[in-house]
């Protein structure tokens, strides 16, 4: 048996985050009583006609562009015709032979291993409505999705394993929420999947039949359907069979794919130019106006946080996975300039508490309170221990760390009479440890400020104790 | 007493000086309607409601508001419009409720732009005029709802697919109507039933609202009696709308003053062409006539070619039928109009039997005709190649225009013919659109004026005979001012088809 080789394709509809639909003023929010978001234009009335959301264009092209895309100074919205009951006009505007975007690439990393996987197209459609089916025996229409505004992300035939493609799919997602053009949202159908698979023998450069697995709502489901997928193709194969050309479904119950549709029965769409929208234009203000808000990418952010910061590529992959982490960390280190602390503080302690949904993420602090109390740690007012205590005192408040270390008292003693007084103390009560110390063990120091520490309950300045220590104790220096 | 044959814009004039209360006026036009049913120009007449605008313009005025351009007027709109206040049914069963009765028409949520317009403009809107089923036809025999009869002689045709509106002009049930025009369905009624249509500029009014048939085509446009009132009208329902990114934002131009503008020696085109083979000769000698009045009048005339021309019919019957099959689509029976159930089978069953039994069969066929030139392995030969010669016919036009100022031919090549005569024969019926069709692929701005009347060779009496005139995208200025120049000095001015009875 020859061993086989998967090729993969995606293509990603994802919605873009407008408040308003993507050819009529109605709004796009979820999960609202069937049929109230709708109006003339998106019901397929007669007489009315499609307006182009201005802001649903402009995400459109920062996705394209985010993702490396030529964007088309002159595109063509064209007509997809087909009959079904949540489809109110009976054809779906999209692009075809004309998108507004072409040739991007996605780098998507592997087992550690960075790979380029090349996008064909992006481009802009409607969404249509949704079918209920079974109230009562008959079906009903709910048209509040119809006319949302999507983007189709084609991608290239370019990968070579299931893991490959739920990688690509989480590093797009991220992408897309990163640059605050889609919430990421799989549940409410806001970021859907459709994948082509085939598989040839491996060596082979030829492209074997490809089946379509339609609507996966999960990345856990997308991996396992295309592996349950490559295992039945590469089963017909060994049989001798040939693999039919369709569209299928996946079944996460069974863990199996079913035909959905075969070739004969694929729809002639009967494109053609919508003529009731003019050519679109985009002109170069747009194009810069949209990259400028992308500003960086995630990558290119790693990349600049390892090199210029000085943080640990782990650090710097994590503090990147959301907008709202990049723009916390870089509001802290802004406010006091030492990032491998700031981005230590946001890692350990900030994050554990910290709730994302879609391209919002709630924090359990703000970057002013996290600055300030690194500043504090930082300029040796308060302990490492003590700021913690600080830091879960702050937490859900609006309290300063200052005013906390004020009222509980914290604040580091660094008054050189008083922790004189009290290191002397110390030594006169361990009398046999000081005469060790001054024997040569200098190790014992440590003990020494360990007591001293003690004593203070943490709030002794440790550099001073040391300092008092080895000037009382005499004797040779800490080696 | 009211004569609902003078201009729209001395009707408005009257109003707004309180010479005529516009109730008055309105009562004269229900009567009317009223009076000649038997031309069946009509769907729907609003009675109350028109009845109930008219006073409260009468109320507005005697509060001392100024009134707009349209003070008082009343408009009968195509039924392919939609209206708020009314049924909008196309003349189609699939817009009826029942299957039967325009009278269970699909009420419109909304206005289309220009009705609002129309509003604003203080008309006063007092109903919905017959068309052919969707605009598709010529003779207004494809109206699910019977024929419109020529007011000129009722056994003819009166034209379309905006019959109904030219009807009830020419009648003078209405001083002004709306009709829409996708290869001529608003110049050719005209020049039958001897009225003034415009069709503007692809861009100038508004779509919204209009229930469309082929939207790269589809104009609104005004149908009158006079030049001058059309001018009006066309002032009123023009301009650049946000609820349509087809309509051009062109600044309107000032078409009344153009009305008053002198020739200005202008190069009027003559595309030799048109003349000869299919024309009737009384038709021909009619439009020849009025050329040299023209040329005594000031113009230039300059002989030009118009060499795709001939194609227009079958370019016409490949495009419009494409979008016609995607544009009505969305008769499907699930959300308004009429559902028919079928007594088993799944939902294709209930497509099927729903426009069976909704859709006439000239809508059928275009239907059918446009599936096929979009057909995936038929595209390119056919829808494909008609957009590239519609390109050509397109340029036809720009290098004719490069030597000459408007362009003068035929509307129709023969006058009005007998009902029935041509139904058995649709491209019989296509045919008759030749001269008017490629103003429509080109998108260019046509107007259709009455010139002398041919001899009624069947009848008794004459029959209106049509003069196109054609100017590039966005000249109706220039149209208007030509159109005013020719109609001071016509033969067919003046003229009235015979009262409801006279023959």
């Amino acid at each position: 048996m020859p061993e086989y080789e998967p090729v993969i394709g995606l293509e990603v509809h994802a919605q873009l985050l407008t408040r308003s639909k993507l050819f009529c003023p109605c709004s796009t929010e979820f999960g609202k009583s069937p049929n109230s978001n709708v109006c003339p234009v998106c019901l397929g009335l007669p007489g009315s006609l499609p307006v182009l959301n201005a802001k649903a264009l402009r995400l459109a092209v920062r996705a394209a562009t985010a993702l490396g895309c030529t964007i088309q100074s002159r595109s063509i919205f064209a007509r997809k015709n087909y009959f079904y009951p949540d489809l109110p006009k009976g054809y779906q505007i999209s692009q075809y032979e004309e998108p507004f975007s072409t040739r991007g690439k996605l780098d998507i990393r592997v087992d550690g291993v960075e790979r380029t996987a090349g996008i064909t197209r992006v481009h802009m459609e409607e969404d249509a409505g949704k079918n209920v089916h079974g109230v009562g025996g008959d079906s009903s229409v709910d048209l509040n999705r119809a006319g949302v505004p999507l983007i189709e992300i084609v991608g290239d035939p370019d990968l070579r394993s299931s893991a490959e493609a739920a990688a690509y799919l989480k590093t797009l997602r991220d992408l897309l929420i990163f640059i605050g053009v889609n919430d990421g949202n799989l549940e409410e159908g806001s970021f859907r999947c459709d994948a082509n698979v085939s598989i040839r023998p491996k060596g082979s450069e030829e492209l074997g039949t490809r089946t379509e697995l339609k609507n996966i709502n999960s990345f856990r489901f997308v991996q396992r359907a295309i592996d349950v997928e490559i295992a039945r193709q590469g089963a017909i194969l060994d049989a001798g069979g040939k693999i039919d050309q369709q569209t299928r479904s996946y079944d996460p119950d069974t863990n199996k794919t079913a035909t959905l549709r075969s070739k004969e029965d694929a729809h002639d769409y009967r494109y053609f130019p919508e003529p009731d929208l003019p050519p679109l234009v985009i002109d170069d203000d747009l194009v810069r106006s949209e990259r400028a808000k992308i500003a960086k990418l995630p990558q290119e952010l790693r990349a600049e946080y390892v090199a210029e910061l000085g943080l640990s590529e782990q650090a710097a992959v994590t503090l990147t996975q959301h907008p709202e982490y990049v723009r916390f960390f870089d509001e802290a280190r802004q406010l006091f300039p030492e990032p491998v602390k700031i981005a230590n503080w946001v890692l350990t302690e900030v994050l554990r508490d910290t709730h994302v949904r879609g391209l919002s993420a709630e924090f359990p602090v703000s970057p002013e309170q996290v600055a300030e109390l690194v500043r504090l740690v930082s300029g040796g007012e308060i302990s490492g221990k003590q700021a913690k205590v600080v830091f879960s005192l702050i937490q859900g408040t609006s309290k300063s760390p200052g005013a906390v270390v004020e009222e509980r008292g914290m604040r580091v003693v660094s008054d050189e009479g008083e922790l004189e007084a009290l290191c002397s103390g110390i030594v006169r009560a361990n009398e046999k440890q000081a005469a060790m110390y001054r024997a040569g063990k200098t190790g014992l120091l440590g003990y020494f400020v360990g007591q001293a520490m003690k004593k203070t309950g943490g709030s002794a300045n440790p550099k001073l104790v040391n300092q008092i220590f080895q000037r009382i104790l005499g004797g040779s220096e800490p080696a | 007493m009211i004569d609902l044959g003078v201009p729209a814009s001395e009707i408005a004039d009257h109003v707004r000086d309180g010479e005529w209360s516009a109730e008055a006026v309105t009562r004269a036009s229900l009567e009317a309607i009223r009076g000649r049913e038997d031309l069946n120009a009509f769907l729907h007449v609003a009675d109350d409601v028109a009845l109930e605008t008219a006073r409260e313009i009468d109320q507005r005025r005697a509060r001392g508001e100024r009134l707009g351009a349209m003070a008082g007027v009343p408009v009968a709109l195509k039924d392919a419009l939609c209206t708020i206040d009314s049924p909008t049914t196309c003349a189609s069963k699939i817009l009826t409720r029942d299957g039967v009765s325009q009278k269970t028409g699909w009420r419109s949520p909304y206005d289309a732009t220009v009705t609002s317009r129309l509003r604003n403009a203080d008309a006063v809107l007092v109903g919905k005029t017959n068309m052919d089923e969707f605009a598709m036809g010529s003779s207004n025999e494809n109206s699910a709802f019977g024929p419109v009869k020529n007011p000129w002689d009722p056994t003819r045709i009166t034209g379309g697919s905006s019959g109904g509106s030219a009807a009830a002009v020419a009648a003078g049930l209405v001083p002004v109507s709306l009709g829409s025009d996708t290869g001529g369905s608003i110049r050719q009624p005209s020049a039958l039933s001897g009225v003034v249509g415009v069709k503007p500029t692809y861009g100038r009014v508004s779509r919204h609202g209009l229930v469309a048939f082929a939207s790269s085509l589809d104009q609104v446009g005004p149908i009158t009696r006079d030049v001058r009132s059309s001018a009006r009208v066309l002032e009123v329902i023009a301009g650049a709308d946000p609820r349509d990114s087809t309509a051009a934002r062109v600044p309107v131009g000032r078409y009344e003053e153009a009305c008053d503008r002198p020739l200005d020696r202008l190069r009027l085109g003559v595309p030799e062409s048109y003349f000869g083979d299919g024309v009737d000769p009384e038709v021909e000698t009619s439009v020849r006539e009025a050329i040299s009045t023209l040329e005594e009048a000031g113009c230039e005339i300059v002989p030009i070619e118009l060499p795709h021309t001939h194609y227009g019919i079958a370019t016409y019957y490949i495009i419009a039928t494409a979008e016609a099959s995607s544009n009505l689509a969305r008769f499907d029976g699930v959300r308004f109009g009429l559902r028919v159930e079928p007594a088993h089978g799944d939902l294709q069953a209930l497509y099927g039997a729903t426009r069976d039994a909704g859709f006439g069969p000239e809508v059928k066929r275009r239907i059918m005709l446009g599936t096929y030139v979009l057909s995936a392995g038929y595209y390119d030969a056919y829808y494909k190649k008609a957009q590239q010669v519609r390109t050509l016919i397109r340029r036809d036009f720009e290098t004719a225009f490069g030597r000459v100022d408007v362009i003068a031919t035929p509307t129709t090549p023969t006058p009005a013919f007998a009902i029935g005569e041509k139904s058995a024969d649709p491209l019989a019926m296509y045919l008759g659109d030749v001269y008017t069709l490629p103003a429509s692929l080109a998108g260019i701005c046509a107007l259709s004026i009455p010139c002398r009347p041919a001899k009624n060779r069947e009848g008794r009496g004459e029959l209106p005979v049509g003069l196109q005139l054609l100017a590039p995208s966005f000249g109706e200025e220039r149209l208007f001012t030509l159109a005013s120049t020719w109609e001071a000095a016509s033969p067919a001015r003046g003229n009235r088809p015979p009262p409801a009875g006279g023959r």
